[in-house]
């Protein structure tokens, strides 16, 4: 095994050829925020919060989906990588709808963590108020719009864990959202096999057990930590 | 010379007003540091007054009643706290922004909703219109100070209160004192 040896924030870091800069950050110990990454599942950068600046380039490269190199000079926190997370997390607030006080996921929130970790106080941006509607129809579990972020972690939990496929993303721009089935109603999708494992993924309040009412969702990382794990070890059950 | 203290309450449920309340005993030591000029629970006064050291102000701007207020607190206050959610996000009662304009949301709360008798509240120069959108304070004057939470625990409305008598701007940050919700 070829190991390339780095700095990530001045620090020297030795990782395994093929590892990406954000799991080489990880092992040394650095955290570099994430949002739509979860270890385990297949990385898609959808969210743009792990963006680095790796020397001699320009451009802002997403560290869960960047590999790392020989002799690469990786910065994770500048001013300039602050200022844009922070603006990236105004931006999910405000083109959904979070309304924190009366979510499911209050105090047990990714993104309301990522908010304090940015030092969101406000948003400097307008607040959008889009109509989103909200998803009851399965039994077990409850999908509201308004709180989703579109991660797709649940889109791949379900895909590459669960082997349901049960969701995907619709439509583009501020119309895209999560649809299960052919943009059926979640409970009408046989394929669903009520396992919960996109509500364990879900950073948000977007995918909830019904019956839970503000700050009653809890994470649950751990659990889901312990199913990709098995997954990836090939004795998942 | 005593800090000159106002609390105003614009479109939110009194909770962050509640949540004041809470500061306990600390509120005789606050009440020999400040003087109360304005404030729907230690005061009697209409007019906000002017030469207003800080203003801790309640609730998203909901109303025309609320609009001409806010107008009022920014031209005589120093240090404006946009105090809690409704001010800095519009929170709950922004809740209603997602429904098409004001009108929509009055028919479904006094008609739709009522029984036989419903009818629209109507009483100009009494009740206040609502405007078409909950805004959040910093979306009609400049804030100064933001103060989260729904509502804002005792101790962080404390630690901002206490950094502004020591004539500091309160750093805010950390879960402590920056959590929505
Ligand atoms: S998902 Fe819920 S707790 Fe998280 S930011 Fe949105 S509203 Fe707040
Ligand atoms: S429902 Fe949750 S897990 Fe799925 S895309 Fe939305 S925020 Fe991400
Ligand atoms: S922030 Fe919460 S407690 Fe304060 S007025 Fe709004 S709803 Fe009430
Ligand atoms: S964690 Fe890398 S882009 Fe979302």
């Amino acid at each position: 095994m070829s190991v390339c040896t780095l700095t990530i924030d001045g620090q020297a870091v030795a990782a395994a050829a093929g590892t990406t800069v954000l799991q080489a950050a990880q092992q040394a110990g650095i955290t570099i925020p994430t949002l739509c990454h979860l270890e385990g599942l297949s990385p898609v950068a959808a969210c743009r919060l792990c963006l680095v600046e790796i020397a001699g380039s320009d451009r802002l490269q997403p560290a869960c989906v960047t590999a790392v190199a020989e002799g690469q000079v990786v910065h994770s926190a500048t001013p300039r990588l602050r200022d844009h997370r922070r603006t990236l997390i105004e931006l999910l607030f405000t083109e959904g709808n979070h309304v924190c006080a009366v979510c499911v996921a209050n105090g047990h929130c990714e993104l309301q963590d990522l908010a304090v970790a940015v030092g969101m106080d406000h948003t400097r941006l307008p607040y959008r108020h889009p109509q989103r509607s909200v998803d009851l129809s399965h039994h077990r579990f409850g999908l509201d719009h308004n709180r989703c972020i579109l991660c797709t972690r649940c889109v791949r939990v379900c895909d590459e864990v669960e082997g349901a496929h049960v969701w995907d993303v619709g439509w583009r721009g501020e119309h895209c959202r999560i649809v299960a089935g052919l943009n059926q109603p979640w409970g009408a999708v046989d394929a669903c096999t009520d396992c919960g494992k996109c509500v364990m993924a879900c950073p948000t309040g977007a995918l909830f057990h019904k019956g839970d009412g503000a700050e009653e969702k809890h994470e649950e990382a751990w659990r889901l930590a312990v199913i990709l794990r098995a997954h990836r070890a090939g004795t998942a059950p | 010379m005593k800090l000159r203290l106002a609390t105003v309450w614009l479109t939110g449920c009194s909770g962050c007003h509640m949540s004041f309340l809470d500061l306990d005993e600390w509120l005789i030591e606050l009440a020999a540091l400040v003087e109360v000029v304005f404030s729907p629970i230690a005061s009697d006064v209409k007019t906000y007054p002017e030469h207003v050291d800080v203003a801790l102000v309640e609730g998203g701007v909901g109303t025309s009643d609320n609009l001409a207020l806010i107008r009022q607190v920014r031209q005589h206050t120093r240090v404006l706290v946009a105090f809690g959610d409704c001010a800095i996000t519009s929170n709950v009662p922004g809740l209603r922004n997602s429904h098409p304009g004001a009108d929509t949301v009055l028919e479904r709360a006094y008609l739709q909703l009522s029984d036989s008798s419903g009818c629209l509240p109507q009483a100009p120069g009494i009740v206040p219109e609502l405007l078409e959108q909950v805004l959040p304070v910093q979306a009609v004057v400049p804030v100064d100070v933001y103060l989260p939470g729904c509502p804002p625990p005792a101790a962080r409305i404390r630690a901002v209160l206490e950094a502004l008598l020591r004539g500091e701007t309160p750093v805010m940050e950390g879960a402590e004192l920056i959590r929505f919700g």
